[in-house]
């Protein structure tokens, strides 16, 4: 009978390169900045990891594929070193990876790593990029605004909510997020915005504007894992054990049953669910204290609240325009930022989401650390279409809480 | 007894206003207001003389078993490919059985009508399927930019229960260059139009109409309905006037409401004229272009029990006025525009995979699961009812004559498209069964949770560079009269 992941494993160290447009900085040096600080943090040498997991979502615009740029850009020596995929959850996969080595007994050091270059294409927005041979035969050319706009229609449909009100719930979502990455340093986007600046911005893709979008960004973050005897050991107090590693794939049917009606993520209600089993968690809205979800739009945000099961059901516009998830909400969601703001190089983003987590757990975050002695935390990265995607949920939280 | 079965047409919906293509040229060439009456009808950016073709064959089909074809024939001055057979695009489509026989009938303006001759005199029991489409490209401030449009028109011809039998089928063939396309150009070249009339049309219809009339034993003022399918104003009247027939018998040629089709032409005023024939009536059709061809057709009483059809009337009703004349340059190529970095990518087509999956792709067809019942598209080896997932059950679907509502949707600004903004989302089959697609023909205010739609078959990427066009199917807004036809996928 599997008994979870759940405390088998803590981050020994981690490290977070600065998000932004890194026009002088290649994926190799945004790696080794992420990597000089975890490795600091961490306390161990180099040559004591016995194995790494590399995320990337976009490798053709930059490292290319396979393990090995890793494994030059931080002179490995001749560890493993897998390259994870799975499109926006690809940080999340490496994180699971090296845990999973770790819990087993493989490994007593493991390292996770995340890193994405994206601003080198020539125009804004993701790269244009192949999507399979039949799928770029038949599919409309979907960029990713055009597909996660479209849980706003259906949303609104089911829900009955006039598209001004809705407007206005995800134009706080955004407004909140920059708020708070205005007291991150590492942050792409640091600027506050007004809610008059949200709603009224040029539009991407109804009803998606300019201030629904995360930001397009080049960075990398990098953990390091071990057990939590060896942490211990190596004389760590305050450790922060993983709790939970869940990931849901969808079958299909969302895109081509009638069992789906576009305004939610099923996957994320799979995954979520599974995820708060594995951590213990009966009662989420009481239980997490702090969320980091896949806020690529200001809707796939709003959505999710419900699908993580904390808002109800239609209830969750209503919970964001309250201020529940704000800062100083009752659990703030993206307080660092989220991709909206902190940016979103795809393979380093659910290893900067287990970063916040970390510092928020080690009272290291700075002017934007909560009080609240923060134990539970919820990671969730949300890969591909809202119809076709990868979802995954993770728990991180204090070591025995 | 031998003769059409079934006829149908079809217009693109954008109609270029001719006074938004006056004011640009107005400058330059003053003359050009001598056409300045009335609109044209367009492509789209992603129809083509295929996809016309497709939607008129369609229209002809409405309510006829379509494997009932035995022979397609395509006729159109502008397909898409010299070295190819263009037909077959449309045999797919149309999901016509692969035992057929199928042929492309280029570069005359009669080819559609002598494709019809040489169907009706028939002698076999083979019945065939016409289409005619065509989509001429004509320079900036040529006369042709105004006269020419762009549509497509289908007979089906055979034994059986036809709605017209043929009187009279005359064709004399005279080489006279009134205008050419080289081979690669773009555009068509024409001499003086004062000799084209007075040598051409004048010299050369009368005799040939003289002839037909013989042919069927009838006086010219038998003719209830005179169809000529010429583009220069008057030209019909003038003919009929030496013809010997009233000028109250010549029949509407679209000039101030689609334009001159080119090969397309004939079969689409056909249409046109047989949508609003009694029974007993009889038609003259004339086509021009090195010779002449005549056709004389009598309708019989089967015309009335035709199921009903958008036919070209219902397409006319459908047009939206387009009013800025760049789009037409746009859409045909004629400018230099900037399409940004997004439109770069390689639109390059692999061909085996094309091939593999023709029959979902140009055919649109899905699969229902013979275990649950589940309607799916595409087709797969296992259900996609998760409370099913039965292996290898899966019997051949066609979704495009299934009705649709929008379930999702957005217009999307920053996704390329060379019509702006990109307006797709998820459409939902009565039935069974969804896909997440392009819209076209519909303009972004329309677009709402629950819209009804129709299928239509369009061009959905170019590749440039090298020369090949993938076509696939996108949704449009419902015709309310096609929603009530569904394939029993509801």
């Amino acid at each position: 009978m599997a008994t979870g992941i759940r405390d088998k494993v803590v981050i020994l160290g981690m490290g977070c390169s600065h998000f932004g447009e890194r026009w002088d900085r290649s994926a190799e040096n945004l790696a080794v900045e992420a990597f000089n600080e975890c490795l600091q943090d961490a306390g161990i040498d180099k040559a004591q990891i016995q194995a790494a997991w590399l995320g990337t979502g976009i490798e053709t615009q930059h490292l290319g594929s396979g393990g090995v740029p890793l494994g030059v850009a931080l002179r490995l020596p001749n560890i493993p070193v897998s390259r994870v995929e799975n499109f926006c959850a690809s940080g999340s996969e490496a994180l699971r990876g090296a845990a999973y080595a770790v819990a087993s007994g493989a490994c007593d050091f493991a390292l996770a790593f995340g890193v994405e270059k994206l601003k080198d294409t020539g125009y804004g927005g993701l790269p244009q990029r192949p999507r399979g041979p039949l799928n770029d035969i038949v599919w409309p050319n979907i960029s990713a605004p055009g597909s996660f706009a479209q849980l706003a229609s259906a949303y609104r449909a089911k829900h009955g909510i006039d598209a001004r009100d809705l407007k206005r719930a995800i134009a706080h979502v955004s407004v909140k997020s920059h708020a708070n990455a205005v007291r991150n340093p590492k942050a792409h986007l640091r600027k506050s915005i007004s809610m008059d600046d949200a709603i009224n911005a040029p539009m991407i893709a109804e009803p998606l504007g300019l201030y629904d979008c995360c930001g397009v960004s080049d960075g990398a973050a990098c953990a390091i894992l071990t057990t939590p005897d060896i942490a211990s050991g190596l004389g760590k107090r305050d450790l922060v054990a993983i709790k939970a590693l869940q990931l849901a794939v969808s079958s299909g049917s969302e895109a081509g049953h009638d069992s789906w009606d576009g305004s939610y993520f099923q996957t994320t209600r799979v995954a979520s669910a599974r995820a708060y089993e594995e951590a213990g968690i009966g009662r989420p809205r009481e239980q997490i204290d702090l969320l980091e979800v896949h806020d690529c739009f200001s809707i796939t945000e709003l959505v999710t609240m419900e699908d993580m099961h904390i808002s109800a059901e239609g209830r969750a516009a209503q919970d964001v325009l309250d201020g529940f998830y704000d800062a100083d909400g009752t659990i703030p969601c993206q307080i660092d930022g989220g991709l909206k703001c902190f940016g979103h190089p795809i393979g380093a983003t659910g290893l900067r989401m287990a970063y916040e987590m970390y510092l928020q757990m080690l009272g290291r975050a700075g002017a934007r650390q909560r009080t609240d002695d923060p134990t539970i935390g919820v990671i969730h990265n949300l890969g591909g279409f809202p119809w076709q995607n990868v979802c995954s949920v993770s728990v991180l939280g204090r070591y025995g809480a | 007894m031998r003769g059409i079965l079934s006829f149908g047409a079809y217009i693109p919906r954008l109609r270029l206003q001719r006074e938004a293509i006056l004011r640009s040229h107005s400058w330059y060439d003053a003359s050009l207001s001598a056409h300045g009456r009335g609109e044209r009808a367009m492509c789209n950016y992603d129809e083509d003389a295929i996809t016309m073709a497709v939607e008129a064959a369609r229209d002809c089909l409405a309510g006829h078993d379509a494997p009932a074809v035995d022979d397609l024939l395509l006729a159109s001055t502008s397909l898409p490919y010299a070295s190819r057979l263009n037909a077959s695009i449309v045999a797919q489509a149309l999901n016509l059985p692969e035992g057929i026989g199928a042929l492309d009938i280029a570069s005359s303006q009669r080819g559609a009508t002598s494709a019809l001759i040489q169907a009706l005199r028939g002698g076999a029991t083979r019945s065939a399927l016409i289409v005619a489409s065509d989509h001429r490209k004509s320079k900036a401030a040529s006369a042709q930019e105004l006269l020419y449009g762009d549509a497509a028109g289908a007979m089906l011809v055979g034994e059986g229960e036809i709605v017209a039998e043929p009187l009279a089928l005359e064709s004399r063939t005279i080489d006279m260059a009134d205008h050419y396309r080289g081979a690669g150009a773009a555009t068509d070249t024409y001499w003086e139009e004062r000799w084209i009339r007075e040598e051409g049309h004048t010299a050369q219809i009368p005799q040939a109409i003289s002839a037909a009339l013989h042919q069927a034993g009838l006086e010219a003022a038998q003719i209830d309905t005179f169809c000529v399918a010429l583009p220069q104003k008057g030209a019909a009247q003038r003919i009929a006037k030496l013809a010997g027939i009233a000028p109250d018998r010549v029949h509407d040629t679209l000039a101030e409401t689609v334009g001159n089709a080119g090969a397309a032409h004939p079969l689409l005023m056909l249409a046109h004229a047989l949508h609003v024939s009694a029974p007993g009536q009889v038609l003259m059709l004339v086509a021009f272009g090195q010779g002449v061809d005549v056709l004389i057709l009598r309708t019989t009483p089967a015309l009335a029990a035709l199921p009903r059809r958008a036919g070209a009337q219902g397409w006319l009703a459908r047009g939206k006025a387009e009013d800025n004349y760049m789009k037409f340059l746009v859409f045909n190529d004629l400018l230099p525009l900037e399409r940004g970095m997004r439109a770069e990518n390689d639109k390059l087509t692999p061909l085996s995979v094309e091939y593999r999956n023709r029959k979902a792709v140009h055919g649109f067809i899905g699969g229902r699961c013979g275990h649950c019942g589940t309607a799916q598209w595409p087709r797969s080896d296992v259900c996609v009812n998760p409370a099913c997932g039965a292996t290898g059950t899966q019997e051949d679907l066609p979704f495009a004559d299934t009705p649709a509502r929008i379930m999702s949707y957005t217009a999307d600004r920053l996704a390329y498209t060379p019509s702006p903004p990109a307006c797709y989302g998820m459409v939902q089959f009565e039935g069974g069964g969804r896909l997440m697609m392009d819209f076209t023909d519909v303009d972004e205010d329309e677009l709402d949770v629950g819209l009804a739609l129709r299928l239509s078959f369009r061009i959905k990427a170019s590749d440039s560079a090298r020369g090949y066009t993938r076509y696939f199917w996108k949704a449009t807004v419902a015709d309310p009269l096609e929603n009530r036809h569904g394939n029993g996928n509801s």
